[in-house]
């Protein structure tokens, strides 16, 4: 045994410098990151603790105070047409819309990841069903799709988020069972098969840290997209309902005023803007780095 | 169908069929392919089986067949003695513990996310051998054994060599002290300098091991130095099987003459190289007769339409060729 060994050392030698923890301080964040990163992160910080931050209950009317400038000392953001205060709409839209955004994504991915790796593993007439529901979901514009789920079972805010997770779960299923045939055909899923692993063992231990990179761009792709939709359907009235509000619900309600009073509109709307912005430039950046051969 | 081996074998392939389907343009309908006809043999345990043939003549499909990865469209394999319990079937899963594979491109058969401590202490943690701090030290000494170190543990195969990476993947397939290793192309991948190393390093574990082993290569050379007996694949067939020494120095099969023609050893005689003529094999469109008679420099008129059967001409040597066949001398000579 000693004959290897010592033949070893020579194709060893190289391989002794480059150190695994190198890669994690391998290059900074470009500046575009770094203000998506902050501006997310600020995001999340309003959604938790903003409800601390409000001066005024979003639902308080002040009818003296209606449609009162923003940048003015007791309303920053200024008043809608019942005088209540935008900033402290804004906190909570912030909040509700988010919290559908966030659930509703992983839901989907979930879902969808599931379908996917269900499809790869069983093949035959389970791979056909679930093409089939994907191509279904894929060819059904979602809005109408949605506006018929809540116009029939009325709305509440669990159903709402249900709904949402429902939206693109088929693009996770498609990609999910194309990683996982490609990696169970040749390569490390068949080399770990081949040891006797158990499917949940390959599935969950080896493909899915695999192609999560993938899948967690393809969240950032979504995530915006739901923002969108739910903002749409609070706008059409078919979202979160009032008196609870939403970005898209208080664009929805500030279109009236546009000309007199934009400023209603234009806080949730930039909030929108620079949010799915935010996390399409984080999904992006995040694609290169969660590959560990691309440094 | 070395029947007369006093030790039952290790492993017994009777007959095994595997018939794909190609399609082969868009609208047309999938076209039989068969890479494996009719291939039987045995291997002993300790003992190596090398497999050689040109490119798609059915040798990794045998490879897989006997590992069990693939189920034979006829025919059976027997491990130990006990047919091959059904793919991905428990049973299946826990006999992974005693036949594994070692693979051609080990870049492609590590998982690129994690360590090779990890990937090598997966087979352990998958047939639960030994508690936690066991396998960890199990891991150490499979590296060492394999001429890596424990600086090596921690990296990501992507920060290995290649020679490295099929060390890390051979430990890995030692880890469960397997009976059977499959080696499929394991140096095909890597320079000549590391291929030697490998090669070494495989005959060195046999040793040590008591490993039985089949090694598939299309490198003449390689299988020469690693196996104890040689079968050589043509188009799905084993067209001739013997000792490894005795096929090289006397080679009976035409195919296998120009194989080792074509393969000088360094004390050899360069002789004229027997050229072989035609086209290369094509497995979705196989001649009526012996699959060789196209490209066969010695074809006579039977081996166009009767396919020859494989016989014993001497003790353990094996042959399918009509050439050896005392009825078709007579029939010459008539």
């Amino acid at each position: 045994m000693t004959q290897p060994t010592d033949k070893a050392v020579t194709d060893s030698a190289e391989g002794l410098m480059p150190l695994a923890h190198d890669r994690l301080n391998a290059q900074p964040f470009p500046l575009s990151v770094s203000v998506a990163i902050f501006w997310l992160s600020f995001m999340c910080f309003v959604a938790v603790v903003g409800p601390s931050l409000m001066p005024y209950a979003f639902t308080a009317i002040d009818l003296k105070a209606r449609l009162s400038l923003p940048f003015t000392s007791l309303h920053w953001l200024g008043t809608d047409e019942l005088g209540r205060d935008v900033f402290s709409r804004l906190v909570i839209s912030i909040r509700i819309s988010l919290l559908v955004s966030f659930v509703a994504t992983i839901i989907s991915a979930t879902f969808g990841t599931l379908l996917g790796f269900l499809a790869a593993h069983y093949r035959g007439w389970v791979e056909q069903t679930v093409l089939i529901l994907a191509d279904f979901q894929a060819s059904i514009p979602f809005l109408i799709f949605a506006l018929a789920v809540l116009a029939f079972f009325g709305n509440t805010l669990t159903l709402f988020i249900l709904l949402m997770g429902i939206y693109g779960w088929e693009r996770y299923a498609r990609i999910a069972r194309g990683l996982a045939i490609a990696a169970n055909s040749q390569g490390y899923a068949a080399a770990v098969r081949q040891l006797g692993a158990s499917p949940i063992r390959i599935y969950l231990g080896h493909i899915l840290p695999n192609t999560a990179s993938t899948l967690i761009v393809s969240m950032t792709l979504v995530f915006p997209e739901i923002i969108l939709l739910e903002s749409g359907l609070s706008f059409l009235g078919l979202g979160v309902q009032p008196p609870m509000t939403s970005l898209g619900n208080m664009v929805g309600y500030g279109r009236e005023y546009l000309t007199r009073a934009p400023w209603i509109l234009l806080a949730p709307a930039t909030t929108i803007v620079l949010t799915t912005l935010s996390v399409s430039i984080l999904g992006d950046w995040l694609r290169d780095r969660l590959d560990p051969t691309l440094k | 169908m070395d029947f007369e081996q006093a030790s039952p074998a290790l492993l017994a392939v009777e007959h095994v069929r595997k018939r794909y389907f190609a399609r082969a343009g868009f609208l047309s309908a999938p076209k039989p392919v068969d890479a494996v006809v009719d291939v039987s043999f045995t291997v002993a345990r300790g003992k190596t089986l090398g497999i050689v043939g040109e490119s798609g003549c059915g040798k990794s499909t045998t490879g897989r067949l006997a590992l069990g990865l693939e189920a034979p469209d006829g025919g059976s394999v027997y491990f130990d003695g006990v047919p091959l319990p059904k793919y991905g079937s428990p049973a299946w899963r826990a006999i992974r513990r005693r036949i594994q594979l070692v693979f051609q491109d080990p870049l492609a058969a590590l998982d690129r996310r994690l360590p090779i401590a990890a990937q090598i202490r997966e087979s352990l943690d998958i047939h639960a051998i030994g508690d936690t701090k066991g396998r960890d030290q199990r891991v150490l000494a499979l590296l060492t054994s394999v001429g890596l170190t424990k600086h090596h543990a921690s990296r990501y195969p992507h920060e290995l060599s290649g020679g490295q990476r099929q060390r890390v993947v051979i430990a890995r397939a030692l880890a469960t002290e397997p009976d059977l290793l499959v080696c499929d192309e394991p140096v095909a991948a890597l320079d000549v300098s590391i291929q030697a190393q490998v090669v070494n390093l495989l005959m060195d574990l046999q040793t040590d091991l008591g490993l039985a082993m089949i090694f598939i290569s299309h490198d003449l050379k390689v299988v020469r130095q690693v196996s104890h007996r040689v079968a050589v694949m043509y188009l799905g067939v084993i067209v001739e099987e013997a000792d490894s020494d005795h096929i090289f120095k006397h080679p009976r099969h035409p195919y296998t003459q120009a194989l080792v023609a074509s393969s000088p050893t360094p004390r050899q005689k360069i002789k004229t190289p027997m050229l072989l003529t035609g086209e290369p094999p094509d497995p979705a469109a196989r001649p009526a007769g012996c699959p060789f008679h196209p490209r066969c420099p010695k074809v006579m008129e039977v081996c166009r339409s009767v396919p020859p059967l494989a016989r014993e001409i001497s003790p353990h040597h094996h042959l399918a060729c009509h050439l050896s066949e005392p009825v078709t001398l007579e029939a010459m000579a008539s």
